[in-house]
């Protein structure tokens, strides 16, 4: 470029320097709308279903099980949500009505993430706090379990549940999912960074490990447990092979369960309008929980991960 | 690393494990125990009897044609979800990077997709491509494509690979966004007044800098594809039409729920229990490289 200008009158090159920075204007115009194109398209294709589920949910069985599906929203909303929430619809493969699904779907996720903070608060606690015979032990128990999801002890862990008598209830539902290494990990290394000086000053003022947790570390760690709520309840509300092992009792089943046995084998002769209605019943929650509670969810993510 | 300040005692602190340890034992360490300890047994059909025969139950699975069929379905859909999921997913963190207007929007936008359960994404694309009342299935049939996915076994792969890659894509995004904006400015002003093209500065400089994120979210999303998308499938296919979409966790299931084969099924398990804890072992194995650049 500078050999091009070399010999050039002032005034020219001036000339040429306005011609390349609008030049370069005009390309980086180009390239945010480019940018903004992108990132449209990535919204649209993440949306699209929803919205199609969504002007499903407004239309009679009719206009869906004909096939000419809407883009717009029709008049039939009310209705179809009120089938889904009050009876779970007439359909074949009908549901429970929605509003218990979805009660013992809040139910569950939240005994699950509170539990899971709970039970990890305090064993963090002990592994960092306390010097005890049996700690790394402990520590390495509690670690174990990152390797051995439900999904890969399928059967054994649903013999336990019969054989202690836990099927058909919430307690089964809950209670073995609320162990947590990921959580334990977390609040573990957080209370690594807690400086000595707050336990020595604790001390100094007489204060007991119990009242140390309770006054100090509690109130420090309140980030964390928002952020950890946040990723526990979406993994919460979302469980679904372990319900659909523990649970054939339809007043315990949960939404997104009762939603998938309304499709049965997905015959066209489904109520439609009413399982989009259910549909959308199941993942409004957990998809409010993250649009109100973003800093938290993006922190709790990426947090855990680490 | 450990605290020089520490309180006293041995019954408290093992008074607060308590409950953690005990849910660990009775539902994980138990039941882990169980399946190997039935991986090596073979039980009659009414469940009266049973004998030990060794390394017989690891022999037949790994033998046979439908395990190794799941097998190689498992491989296609976690290799196809993890691939398609993590390109799209880098695409879009890098254009949100830019510093353009309503980039906050967008990033909200993207997220929340994560929230939406297995089942009920894999609910939401039936909606789209069921071939006589969705809106892409119809649209596929009258352009002359024979659309069933319930037929024909390559579509049903296809569509639950899709279901999966797009609730996976906002995890991806969330982690590639953080990896970017983590990468120091200078260096990419230095790259840029070296004078590299855009496209050359993103391969040569950005992207060997986010290869930890992009190894994590590797060793993530393959982890994601073969053990959190039962519920797709399972609401989607049901690991049909055959055995067309059955992967390897859902034969677990179909093994032991359905058919009531326990020795074969808890074979199965740890068999997916050694991958589990090889993966978990790499991933901390490489654990430092993603947070130190």
């Amino acid at each position: 470029m500078s050999a091009a200008l070399e010999g050039a009158t002032p005034a020219a090159r001036l000339q040429d320097d306005a011609r390349l920075a609008a030049a370069s204007r005009r390309r980086q115009r180009r390239e945010k709308w480019l940018t903004h194109l992108w990132l449209l398209l990535g919204v649209l294709v993440f949306a699209f279903p929803i919205w199609i589920t969504l002007v499903g949910s407004t239309h009679d069985t009719a206009t869906i099980g004909r096939g000419d599906v809407p883009l717009l929203p029709g008049s039939h909303g009310l209705e179809n949500y009120t089938a889904a929430i009050e009876t779970g619809g007439s359909g074949r493969y009908r549901s429970s009505p929605a509003a218990l699904m979805l009660w013992n779907s809040a139910l569950m996720a939240m005994c699950i993430a509170v539990g899971k903070i709970a039970i990890s608060l305090l064993s963090a606690y002990a592994v960092v706090f306390f010097s005890f015979p049996g700690r790394m032990l402990a520590f390495w128990t509690i670690f174990i379990t990152l390797m051995l999801p439900v999904e890969v002890r399928i059967i054994p862990t649903y013999q336990v549940i019969v054989a202690l008598d836990l099927f058909n209830s919430m307690a089964g539902l809950t209670i073995p999912l609320i162990a947590s290494a990921t959580a334990t990990l977390l609040f573990r290394q957080f209370f690594l960074t807690v400086p000595d000086e707050y336990v020595e000053a604790a001390k100094i003022d007489g204060a007991g490990p119990l009242r140390f947790f309770r006054d100090i570390l509690l109130p420090l760690s309140v980030t964390n447990i928002a952020a950890l709520f946040v990723i526990l309840f979406i993994y919460g509300w979302n469980q679904y092979l372990w319900p659909l092992l523990i649970v054939n009792d339809r007043s315990l089943e949960t939404i997104v369960v009762g939603l998938a046995k309304m499709i049965g084998s997905g015959d066209t002769q489904n109520e439609w309008n009413v399982i989009m209605a259910t549909a959308v019943l199941a993942l409004l929650p957990p998809v409010l929980v993250v649009l109100a509670m973003q800093r938290w969810f993006v922190k709790g993510l990426t947090e855990t991960e680490k | 690393m450990r605290k020089k300040v520490i309180f006293r005692g041995v019954g408290l602190p093992i008074l607060l494990l308590a409950p953690q340890l005990a849910v660990t034992i009775i539902f994980f360490l138990w039941p882990a125990g169980a399946a190997i300890w039935q991986s090596v047994l073979q039980e009659d059909p009414w469940g009266l009897n049973s004998q030990f025969v060794g390394l017989r139950n690891f022999q037949e699975v790994l033998t046979d044609p439908d395990w190794r069929l799941a097998a190689w379905n498992t491989l296609i859909f976690s290799v196809a979800v993890a691939g398609s999921a993590m390109s799209v997913a880098l695409l879009l963190a890098v254009q949100a990077d830019k510093s353009i207007r309503g980039a906050n929007i967008y990033k909200t936008l993207l997220i929340w997709p994560y929230a939406v359960a297995p089942a009920v994404a894999a609910v939401l694309w039936l909606f789209l491509f069921h071939p006589s009342i969705g809106i892409i299935g119809r649209a596929l049939n009258a352009a002359g494509i024979l659309w069933d996915y319930k037929l024909n076994g390559t579509q049903a792969m296809l569509l639950v690979i899709i279901a999966a890659a797009w609730k996976q894509v906002s995890y991806n995004f969330i982690f590639f966004l953080a990896g970017l904006q983590s990468i120091p400015k200078s260096v990419l002003e230095a790259a840029a007044i070296d004078g590299a093209r855009p496209m050359r500065r993103f391969w040569t400089v950005v992207f060997p800098l986010l290869s930890p994120t992009t190894f994590f979210l590797l060793v993530v999303n393959l982890v994601y594809a073969f053990f959190d998308t039962f519920g797709i499938i399972h609401a989607l296919t049901g690991g049909g039409p055959g055995k067309a979409t059955e992967t390897l966790i859902y034969k677990v299931y179909v093994e032991g729920v359905q058919n009531t084969n326990l020795g074969s099924s808890a074979a199965q398990s740890v068999i997916l229990m050694i991958f589990v804890i090889a993966v978990t072992a790499v991933q901390f194995r490489f654990i430092e490289r993603k947070v130190h650049y």
